[in-house]
């Protein structure tokens, strides 16, 4: 099997997913001969020709309202958002049609679309292009919310995306776009979406994150080990709907539970499953559950980014500190 | 040709068109549909009916029986004549007020009553499948039309998506994002912008600087036309004619509709807050169900004797549509969750039991 990075895994499904069905169709800005400022489509258009591989006008909430238009006629889109802090002008396609097109009218029509975007921050980039505000589009009923954190992930969750009956918002984690490796085979085999995958199974502490936070997540769960704590870690992977038997009795196992998001802490998703928690697992906690989140600030720029963000250090401080709780 | 000492490079033209003239007579040489008398009456007909409907909707919610609802008192003419010049395999992408249109494409009365009686079984259509149910987020439905248009011509299908809005709708983004897109592409789209005058409280010449609606059709790359909205047989034309460019690979086309809004924005609101009692008198005057009337009785080609035959067969269409409407039987609370996806997830089916007391989510 081919070691691929996670953009080159992205890449990969969207090829097969065009191979396999002529009706996907894949649209955003510069996503032609450019290939995609990530070099995500990169050599689509010469493989499946422009129109099924779109050069839009520079305007998102046309990309995101297209994708509704074409989707309602069959046609699969895959669109493309340059970054994160370019979706907001899709909310409105988001959360008015795309999520409720098939309960509104009950079924006549559906929107069975995808809007790729990449996620979070990490990279050094100009303002407005580190965001991570997942929790926002989790809140959108009807919509699904899916994040891979490695190649192989990105390559099967993709693929299950396009071929999902319902709309999809793709988050691409942009810092390990390139930094994860990993083998993928092309064997066109989707991956279920709603569902967690345990990447680290353990009994002390499950610690919870998605996209490239599992990065410093499993690098956390490494520092815990040479310390004798095993660690149990949760790709949620899907955020909407998120997968809450997983999460429910990897605490029941282990009765301590830190979540880890570089998103903004208020109103972050991590919120969600501490509630979940709180209300499902109360009896089973040895500890109260942790959040090691972004701070609740706006993105910093490239020289403060980092601090921002979670570190290993603080996952495990924050996991220590529930293991020895009571 | 210089101007100014700087050379022109582009001029551009807005035409109007209209036919009839507000008391009914001819302007001008009419198209040659205005004188097939089954059409043209069917024109009226379908006017007539959304009259009566309107009528019936608005005594419907001031006695609780039926939401907010937006009438189309004076506009009859525009979504009359847009939907009949359409194909059945064409899409309509309708704003809230294009009930004219709907009627027109065969959805029943009893589900335009529904929608806005509060029940999403209203937007099921078992009339034309693929058309899209209202679009209550102004203008934007217009990218979706941009969408369904691409979708047709990358499938090459001879088909035409129809979206329809306000002159509220021409102010936002949404609608020049999308009419920008077809005239890139030349997608089979038309665009229709009912200008009746009034976004609820805000008048035209507070919406845009432009002296037409139609000439933004310019700053996309195609054709804007004015067209007398409250002349039916000249909407009809122009619809036939814009449809018929779009389908043929011409591109899309812009219609705008200049109307007038006879009634209040909706049931909500009271438009003598913003607008005289004087200014609404004067403008009855142009309402296009007497003008084409006039018409038709000067071509002779309408009685009176029709006319009541019509009024009592309004009637009762709208009162059968009003029982079957009132009978639907309602639908158990958790059928919100009903076609939320295309397979409930299992942490919404235990809100769905919850919700039906079937369990304790
Ligand atoms: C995006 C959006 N903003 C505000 C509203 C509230 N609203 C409903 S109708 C309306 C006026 C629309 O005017 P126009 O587009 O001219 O259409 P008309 O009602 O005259 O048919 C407004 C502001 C809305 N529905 N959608």
């Amino acid at each position: 099997m081919p070691e691929m990075t996670l953009v080159e895994a992205v890449n990969l499904a969207l090829a097969r997913a065009m191979e396999d069905d002529p009706d996907v169709v894949v649209l955003g800005e510069d996503v032609g001969i450019n290939g995609g400022v990530f070099r995500a489509t990169v050599g689509l258009q010469t493989r499946f020709g422009p129109e099924r591989v779109l050069d839009t006008p520079l305007a998102e909430l046309l990309i995101s309202g297209l994708c509704v238009g074409m989707a309602a006629q069959g046609v699969k889109p895959v669109g493309e958002i340059q970054f994160m802090g370019f979706l907001y002008p899709c909310i409105d396609q988001l959360v008015n049609h795309a999520s409720r097109f098939r309960n509104r009218t009950q079924g006549r029509l559906t929107c069975p679309m995808v809007l790729r975007t990449p996620h979070g921050a990490g990279i050094r980039a100009p303002e407005h292009h580190s965001e991570s505000t997942e929790a926002m589009l989790a809140h959108i009923p009807g919509l699904r919310v899916v994040i891979p954190s490695s190649p192989e992930r990105a390559y099967g969750l993709l693929l299950a995306a396009i071929r999902d009956p319902d709309p999809v918002v793709f988050l691409e984690p942009t810092r390990i776009y390139r930094a994860a490796k990993g083998e993928v085979e092309d064997n066109g085999e989707a991956l279920p979406l709603d569902v967690a995958f345990v990447l680290r199974e353990g009994r002390d502490v499950t610690l919870i994150s998605w996209g490239a936070m599992l990065k410093e997540t499993m690098a956390a769960a490494d520092a815990l080990a040479a310390d004798g704590i095993a660690a149990e870690v949760i790709d949620l992977a899907t955020l909407k709907p998120y997968d809450e038997a997983t999460v429910l009795g990897s605490v029941a196992k282990t009765g301590r539970c830190v979540i880890v998001h570089e998103a903004t802490r208020t109103g972050g998703f991590g919120g969600e499953i501490a509630a979940l928690i709180a209300e499902r697992a109360l009896t089973s906690l040895l500890a109260p559950v942790a959040r090691v989140t972004g701070y609740d600030t706006i993105v910093p720029m490239a020289r403060l980014e980092q601090h921002m963000m979670p570190s290993v250090d603080r996952i495990v401080t924050a996991a220590r500190k529930a293991c020895q709780f009571s | 040709m210089t101007d100014g000492g700087l050379p022109v490079i582009a001029r551009f033209e807005v035409r109007h068109r209209n036919y009839l003239a507000p008391d009914g007579s001819i302007n001008r040489p009419l198209p040659a549909f205005a004188s097939d008398a089954n059409l043209i009456t069917a024109l009226y007909r379908a006017m007539l009916l959304l009259r009566n409907f309107d009528r019936k909707a608005v005594a419907l919610q001031r006695t609780g029986r039926l939401g907010t609802y937006a009438v189309s008192l004076g506009q009859e003419a525009v979504s009359v004549g847009i939907a009949s010049a359409m194909r059945a395999e064409d899409v309509l992408l309708p704003s809230y007020r294009d009930n004219g249109a709907l009627i027109w494409r065969g959805v029943k009365l009893e589900e335009i009553l529904l929608f806005w009686g509060g029940d999403e079984r209203g937007n099921q259509f078992s009339g034309p499948v693929e058309d899209f149910p209202f679009c209550v987020p102004v203008g934007s439905q217009a990218p979706h039309a941009a969408g369904v248009a691409y979708a047709f011509k990358l499938r090459k299908q001879p088909r035409v998506a129809v979206c329809m809005f306000g002159d509220g709708a021409t102010s936002k983004g949404d609608v020049y994002e999308a009419m920008n897109f077809a005239g890139v592409h030349k997608l089979p789209v038309v665009f229709v912008a009912t200008n009746n005058q009034w976004a609820i409280s805000v008048p035209l010449r507070l919406q845009t600087g432009c002296e037409t609606l139609a000439q933004k059709a310019i700053a996309a790359g195609f054709i804007g036309e004015q067209v007398d909205g409250s002349d039916v047989v000249a909407m009809r034309a122009a619809a036939e004619d814009a449809i018929a460019a779009a389908r043929e690979g011409q591109g899309p086309r812009f219609i705008e509709a200049v109307t007038y809004r006879l009634g209040d924005h909706t049931t909500s609101d009271d438009a003598l807050r913003y607008r005289s009692a004087d200014e609404v008198q004067a403008r009855w005057k142009e309402e296009p169900i007497a003008r084409l009337r006039n018409y038709l009785v000067s071509q002779k080609m309408w009685s009176k004797a029709e006319e009541e035959r019509l009024a009592a067969e309004c009637h009762e269409r709208v009162e059968a549509a009003v029982e079957r409407y009132l009978a639907t039987e309602p639908r158990r609370p958790e059928a919100m969750f009903d076609h939320l996806y295309a397979e409930l997830p299992e942490t919404y089916a235990a809100q769905r039991r919850q919700l039906a007391g079937e369990g304790d989510a």
